[in-house]
C-alpha cells in the first residue's frame, strides 16, 4: 500500500511541554556553529577576509594586493580577474568576484586568504581598491517618480496589486474616512551568530559547514553557480545561531567561501562576515511606506480599503516586500485596492526578515485601525470584531478556523481591558503617560511541497528519522522527534532523530513559519508507509522514504494564523522615553507541538517586534549608501533591561486542514502587530499619533495638553 | 609578531603561541580550539564572547591575550567546576545556572548562551561582593544576590544581547538560582500540564 498524503495523527507526544533536547550543548558552548568545526578535515583551514567597495556603484579599475602579499601569512588575494570563474552569474547578488561591476556599497571586491586571523584581517587592510564611481541613487527620497514600478510579483509569490469592487466610490460614499502614510525604515536581522561558513574542496566534493536556514537549498543554489553538480556539495548546519530569516537564502559570503576553498584546493577556508559586513551582505528588510485610506460606516464597519505599499530593492537583485498583503485578508470590507511598488536603487540586496510584509504591513493597517476606532469613537477591540468578514475577502474561500475574535477577547479579559479609559492622556502616574492599546496579528499558514524523510528501524525498538531539516533555534530537534514519536506510535526516547546535513534527505527552509509543519508532514507520511511496510515490529535495519508532495487539505481553504497583542507603555513627561511595560500576546495557530518551544518563539517575535517598535533603524547614509548604524552599539535591538511584563497565551486547538499534527506555524506571528499595539499605546498615554517607526524619545517632547 | 603565553582553561594549562594582535577571543577560539566562548560582534556590543577571567566576568575581544599570560580563564564549558557546579568536569555534569536555564528555557538558537551563563555568574558574584547597580536605589546598603528583583537583574545583564528573545527565561533561571523569589507580575501560561502518555 502506498500512503499518497500523511493522515491525521493522534497527540500523545505533541502538545506535551518538553525541555530542549539540545540544550545541555548550548548552555555550555559545545555545541558547534559554522566557523567552529574541526572535523571532516576542516581544521587548520585559511581564514577569509572580504575586502568591500566603498562606493555605491561604478567599475573596479584595479586591485592592488601587492601590500597584502608581501604580509607575512598571506596567501592568496582573489579579485574579479584571478578568482574562479562562475559557471553562472545570472544572480548578480551571488555573481562574487566575476567582473568590474560594483552594485552597492559593502559589495566584496577582494578575498584575503591567509594563515591567521590577523593576517587576514590586515591583508585586507592593506588591498587597496582603484575604482570608477558612477553617480547613485541609494535612498528613496532621491528616487524620482518615475523610478517606481510595479513587480511582476511580489515576495512569496503574491499579486503586485489587487482591486475589488470600487475604492474610490467607496470611499467617496463612505461616512468615516481616515487616511495616513506609515513607514517603517530598513531592518537588520542581526542574528548574534555571524553569517559564517568552513568550506574544503577535495577536486570532487566541496564539503561546507554553513549557518544557514536551508543546507539543500543551498547546495542547489550553489551548484550551478560553481559549475558542479548538487551532489557535489555537502552542505551542513548542526547548529545555527538564529537568522530570523537572513540566512534563509544563500548570500554572497557562501560563494565567497565556497569559491576560496575551490581556489586553494585541499585546504579548508573559513569565512565569518564581521558585524559591521552583515548590514551590507546578508540581506535586511527594506524600507517601506504605505499610504491606507480607510472608508466606514459610523459604527466602524469597513466600506472602502486601500494600501498603496511603496519600497525599495536593489538594482542588482529585486527583492519586493509584500506589505499590504496582509490588507487583502485581514478584514471585511466591498471596496478593497492594494498595492506594491518599488524603486531600484544602488543599495545592498533586502531579502527576508521575520514576518516580512506582515510586519511593516500590519504595522500601518493596526495603526490606521486604531485611528478608525478613535474617528467612530468605537472600542478598538470591538471595531476589529465589527469587521470580521464571513469568508477570505481575497479568495472568497472559507477560513481554516478563524479565531482571531477569541483571540482579541480572550487577550482583553486577561489584559484588563475593559477598565480602559477611552480618551488618551488619561492616565498620569508622576512623572509618565501611561497609556494601552491593541493591534490584531495575523500570519499565513504556508505549507511546502517536497520534503522527503527516512525511517530506519534500529535494535531494541528504536527508530532513526533522517531529514534535512535545520534547527535555528526554533526547536525542530526537539519537536520533529515528538512528531516522529506520534507517527510511529511510540516513545519520544526511541527516537534518534537525525537532521541539518544535505546527505540526509532533501528538506526545505526554515522560514516562513513553515518549517515544522512542511517537515513534520514528510516524517508522518514516511512513518505511516514505513508501518505500511514493515508493521508494527519491523526487522532492524529496514528503512522506508517518503515525500510529502502535498497536504490537500488544505485545498479550497484560506489557511492563516490569527493573533491579538496588548501592549501597555509608559511615556516620560519630561524626556520623551517610551517604556514599554506590558505586552501580551494571544494567538490562534493550531496545535502547539511543544508549549515550552512554542513560547519561546512567541516571546521572541514580541521582543523582535518590541525592538522594531523603540530602536531598529539601519540609517542609510544619503551620500555614500551604507548603513551608518553598522554595528551592535547605533543598530539598537531590544536588551534585558528594555524587556518586561510578557505574556503569551494560545487557544487550545487542532487543525488538520493545516497539517496532519494539527499544528501551524509559530516562528513570526509574534512579530506581527506588536509595533502597531505599542504605537496605539503610546498614542493613548500621550495624544501623539506616531506613524513612522521606530516611536523615538523626541516624538514624545513637547507634548501638548489635549482639550 | 609572535608570541608565547600560558593560559589556564576550564583547569587547562596550555602554552600557546599567539600573534600579538591577538584577541583573548581568537586565542581560545582560533589558537585553542575553545569555542564555548562565541564571537557575535568582536566589538564589545554583545556580550556573547563573555567568560570568567580571574573570576570575573570579562568580554575577550575587547582585550589581547599577550595581556593575560599566566591568567585563569573558564567559560561556559568549565562552570560546572566552581564552586556550587557538580564538581567534576564530566560534559554531563552542570552548574546549577545551565540547570535553570534548561529548565526556563532560556535559549532559543544558544548562540549567546555560554556568554550570559557566564555573565550571570559574574554578575551575582558581583552582587555578593556589594557591588550597586544603575537602578540599585541605596547605595550605601550591601546587596544580596537573593534580594535582586527583576529590574536589578535586567540591567545587570544588559551587556548580554539575545537576538532570540529568550530574556525572560534568563531571569527566571538567574533568579531561581539566586534564591530570590519568584518574578514580580503575572506569570506566564504556565506550560500544559503534562498529559498521561497513555500507552
Ligand atoms: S563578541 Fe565580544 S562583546 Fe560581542
Ligand atoms: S539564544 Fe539565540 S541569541 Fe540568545
Amino acid at each position: 500500500m502506498t500512503v499518497q498524503q500523511a493522515r491525521p495523527v493522534p497527540n500523545r507526544a505533541v502538545g506535551i511541554a518538553s525541555e530542549r533536547v539540545d540544550g545541555r550543548e548550548k548552555v555550555t558552548g559545545l555545541a558547534t556553529y559554522a566557523a567552529e568545526h574541526r572535523d571532516l578535515q576542516l581544521d587548520d583551514p585559511l581564514h577569509a577576509w572580504m575586502v568591500t567597495s566603498t562606493i555605491a556603484r561604478g567599475r573596479v579599475l584595479r586591485v592592488d594586493a601587492s601590500a597584502a602579499l608581501a604580509l607575512p601569512g598571506v596567501e592568496r588575494v582573489l579579485d574579479h580577474e584571478n578568482a574562479p570563474r562562475a559557471a553562472s552569474t545570472d544572480d548578480r547578488e551571488l555573481a562574487v568576484l566575476q567582473d568590474d561591476r560594483v552594485g552597492f556599497r559593502g559589495q566584496i571586491v577582494a578575498l584575503v586568504l591567509a594563515e591567521t586571523p590577523e593576517a587576514a584581517r590586515e591583508g585586507a587592510r592593506l588591498v587597496s581598491v582603484h575604482y570608477d564611481a558612477e553617480p547613485a541613487t541609494v535612498t528613496l527620497d532621491a528616487a524620482g517618480e518615475d523610478d517606481f514600478y510595479a513587480p511582476e510579483q511580489v515576495n512569496a509569490g503574491h499579486e503586485t496589486d489587487l482591486e475589488q469592487g470600487d475604492v474610490e466610490a467607496g470611499l467617496a460614499g463612505a461616512a468615516v474616512r481616515v487616511e495616513g502614510r506609515y513607514s517603517t525604515p530598513a531592518e537588520h536581522n542581526s542574528p548574534m551568530e555571524p553569517h559564517a561558513a568552513t568550506a574544503r574542496w577535495d577536486g570532487s566534493v566541496l564539503t561546507m559547514y554553513d549557518s544557514t536556514q536551508a543546507v539543500h537549498a543551498v547546495a542547489a543554489t550553489l551548484a550551478p553557480i560553481l559549475g558542479l553538480e548538487q551532489s557535489q556539495l555537502r552542505v551542513l548546519a548542526p547548529y545555527v545561531g538564529g537568522g530570523f530569516g537572513s540566512k534563509g537564502l544563500p548570500h554572497a559570503p557562501e560563494v565567497a567561501a565556497a569559491m576560496a576553498a575551490m581556489a586553494v584546493e585541499g585546504r579548508p577556508v573559513k569565512l565569518v562576515v564581521t558585524r559591521q559586513q552583515m548590514f551590507a551582505l546578508t540581506g535586511y528588510r527594506p524600507e517601506t511606506i504605505s499610504h491606507v485610506r480607510i472608508g466606514a460606516e459610523p459604527d466602524g464597519r469597513i466600506v472602502a480599503l486601500e494600501h498603496a505599499a511603496i519600497g525599495g530593492t536593489s538594482r542588482i537583485k529585486e527583492y519586493a516586500e509584500q506589505t499590504a498583503t496582509a490588507a487583502r485578508m485581514m478584514y471585511a470590507g466591498e471596496h478593497r485596492r492594494t498595492t506594491h511598488r518599488v524603486a531600484a536603487l544602488d543599495v545592498a540586496v533586502p531579502s527576508w526578515m521575520r514576518a516580512p510584509g506582515e510586519m511593516p504591513g500590519m504595522f500601518a493597517l493596526e495603526v490606521a485601525l486604531d485611528e478608525l476606532a478613535e474617528a467612530c469613537g468605537v472600542d478598538p477591540v470591538d471595531l476589529r470584531v465589527r469587521n470580521e468578514p464571513e469568508l477570505d475577502p481575497e479568495t472568497g474561500n472559507p477560513y481554516n478556523d478563524r479565531r482571531l475574535v477569541e483571540c482579541l477577547q480572550r487577550g482583553a479579559e486577561r489584559f484588563g481591558w475593559a477598565d480602559r479609559p477611552t480618551s488618551p492622556q488619561a492616565i498620569v502616574d508622576g512623572d509618565w503617560w501611561v497609556g494601552t492599546g491593541v493591534a490584531s496579528a495575523t500570519y499565513p499558514t504556508l505549507w511546502m511541497p517536497g520534503n522527503t524523510a527516512r525511517i530506519t528501524a534500529d535494535e531494541d525498538g528504536r527508530y532513526g528519522v533522517a531529514i534535512g531539516a535545520v534547527d535555528i533555534g526554533t526547536g525542530a530537534r526537539t519537536v520533529l522527534a515528538q512528531i516522529a514519536a506520534d507517527a510511529l506510535d511510540v516513545d519520544v526516547a526511541s527516537i534518534d532523530l537525525a537532521i541539518g546535513d544535505t546527505d540526509l534527505p532533501a528538506a526545505t527552509v526554515a522560514g516562513g513559519s513553515a518549517g515544522t509543519g512542511s517537515w513534520g508532514t514528510a516524517i508522518v507520511q514516511a512513518a505511516q508507509q514505513f508501518r505500511a511496510d514493515h508493521g508494527d515490529t519491523p526487522d532492524p535495519g529496514v528503512q522506508t522514504t517518503g515525500t510529502a508532495e502535498s497536504y490537500p487539505d488544505s485545498v479550497g481553504h484560506a489557511l492563516h494564523s490569527f493573533g491579538a497583542t496588548f501592549a501597555e507603555v509608559r511615556v516620560h513627561r519630561w524626556t520623551g522615553e517610551l517604556r514599554v511595560t506590558r505586552l501580551l500576546g494571544v494567538y490562534s495557530v493550531g496545535r502547539v507541538i511543544n508549549p515550552t518551544t512554542a513560547r519561546s518563539q512567541f516571546l521572541g517575535g514580541l521582543i523582535m517586534g518590541l525592538s522594531g517598535a523603540l530602536f531598529e533603524e539601519s540609517v542609510r547614509d544619503s551620500r555614500f549608501g551604507h548603513v551608518v548604524t553598522q554595528d551592535l552599539a547605533t543598530y539598537h535591538v531590544a536588551s534585558h533591561a528594555d524587556v518586561r511584563g510578557l505574556e503569551v497565551d494560545w487557544l487550545d486547538e487542532e487543525d488538520h486542514l493545516a497539517t496532519p499534527m494539527g499544528s501551524r506555524g509559530v516562528g513570526e506571528i509574534g512579530i506581527v502587530g506588536t509595533a502597531a499595539a505599542i504605537a496605539n499605546a503610546a498614542h493613548h498615554a500621550t495624544g501623539v499619533r506616531v506613524r513612522d517607526l521606530p516611536l523615538t524619545a523626541d516624538l514624545f517632547l513637547d507634548v501638548p495638553p489635549l482639550p | 609578531m609572535d608570541t608565547s603565553i600560558t593560559l589556564t582553561v576550564d583547569g587547562r594549562r596550555h602554552d600557546v603561541v599567539v600573534d600579538t594582535r591577538t584577541t583573548l577571543l581568537d586565542a581560545l577560539r582560533e589558537r585553542l580550539a575553545v569555542t564555548s566562548a562565541k564571537k557575535g560582534c568582536d566589538h564589545g556590543q554583545c556580550g556573547s564572547c563573555t567568560v570568567l577571567l580571574e573570576g570575573r566576568r570579562h568580554l575577550t575581544c575587547l582585550t589581547l591575550a599577550v595581556a593575560h599570560d599566566g591568567d585563569e580563564i573558564v567559560t561556559a564549558a568549565g562552570v560546572s567546576a566552581l564552586e556550587g557546579g557538580a564538581g567534576d568536569d564530566a560534559p554531563t555534569s552542570l552548574h546549577p545556572l545551565q540547570e535553570a536555564f534548561l529548565a526556563h528555557d532560556g535559549l532559543q538558537c544558544g548562540y549567546c548562551t555560554p556568554g550570559q551563563v557566564c555573565s550571570a555568574i559574574g554578575m551575582l558574584d558581583e552582587a555578593k561582593q556589594g557591588h550597586p547597580s544603575h537602578v540599585t536605589d541605596d547605595l550605601e546598603e550591601s546587596v544580596d544576590p537573593a534580594d535582586l528583583d527583576d529590574d536589578e537583574v535586567r540591567e545587570r545583564m544588559s551587556g548580554n544581547l539575545c537576538r532570540c528573545g529568550a530574556y525572560g527565561g534568563i531571569v527566571d533561571a538567574i533568579r531561581e538560582v539566586a534564591g530570590g523569589a519568584p518574578r514580580e507580575g503575572q506569570p506566564d501560561r504556565p506550560a500544559q500540564p503534562e498529559r498521561e502518555a497513555a500507552r
